[in-house]
């Protein structure tokens, strides 16, 4: 699925990298616990509720590039200055996280487990 | 290549800048995508405990051409049980570190997990030093 068909089912408006929806994404991962982040092995679309620097470093060293905040959070511009450094893509939905994942999953966007 | 960074108790803001730093030079050095993963994810996590538990430390880097050793050592009030800390799902972590994504007792485990050699010492009332090395290849 392109990030534009995950930003149109999401109802959502884009952080950063408004340049890059083209991109295609299969897999998703929704979680606010960072340190569970960095188990991963793989590099899917993040979903979560936490908002903060540490969310887009956490993403840095997993190489995640992709991030979508639920429940209407705005990354702060010390986020976007850092993820825009590490060319990372922040959507933005009004929606919650069980809502999210509801959509998404319902669209064909794969789990990791 | 020697390389030093000094953290700071509770200073959220720039945790992992250390290990952002030293995943551009990994990078720059062509040094295995994955292997590099493997050792910021290690750093990342030791660089977070040294914010969120004890008063602040330092990060010792030292890249070889195959192989890097890093030593995170910290002043702060030391582990009582390392092997209980070493469980996963033990964590002595504040609310204000688990608020930042932290705290839920992975962080030692997870180390151990994506490094080659790992060595913790802890004196308690005096801190903890974490030390690990990852090979190349």
């Amino acid at each position: 699925m392109t990030l534009k068909e995950i930003v149109d089912k999401l109802g959502a408006t884009v952080g950063l990298g408004a340049d890059k929806l083209d991109r295609e994404e299969e897999y998703c991962f929704a979680s606010d616990l960072m340190s569970d982040v960095l188990t991963l092995k793989d590099t899917p679309v993040l979903v979560t509720g936490l908002c903060n620097v540490q969310t887009i470093r956490t993403c840095d060293m997993a190489n995640l590039e992709v991030v979508i905040f639920v429940r209407g959070k705005r990354p702060t511009e010390d986020m976007v200055e850092l993820a825009d450094e590490n060319d990372m893509i922040l959507i933005c939905t009004p929606y919650s996280m069980f809502k999210t994942c509801g959509i998404l999953y319902g669209a064909g966007m794969k789990p990791l487990y | 290549m020697h390389q030093e960074y000094t953290v700071i108790e509770g200073d959220f803001v720039n945790a992992g800048k250390a290990s952002s730093s030293v995943k551009k030079t990994l990078k720059q050095l062509n040094v295995n995508p994955q292997v590099v993963k493997r050792v910021v994810v290690a750093l990342y996590e030791a660089e977070v405990n040294a914010i969120a538990h004890a008063y602040g430390g330092k990060v010792i880097v030292d890249i070889d051409a195959d192989k890097i050793h890093m030593v995170v050592a910290d002043k702060g009030p030391g582990i009582p049980d390392i092997a209980l800390a070493m469980q996963e799902g033990y964590s002595t972590a504040r609310p204000e570190v688990r608020d930042m994504g932290f705290g839920a007792g992975m962080g030692l485990p997870n180390m151990q997990k994506n490094v080659d050699k790992m060595n913790v010492t802890s004196e308690v009332g005096v801190g903890t030093t974490v030390e690990m090395e990852v090979n190349f290849n």
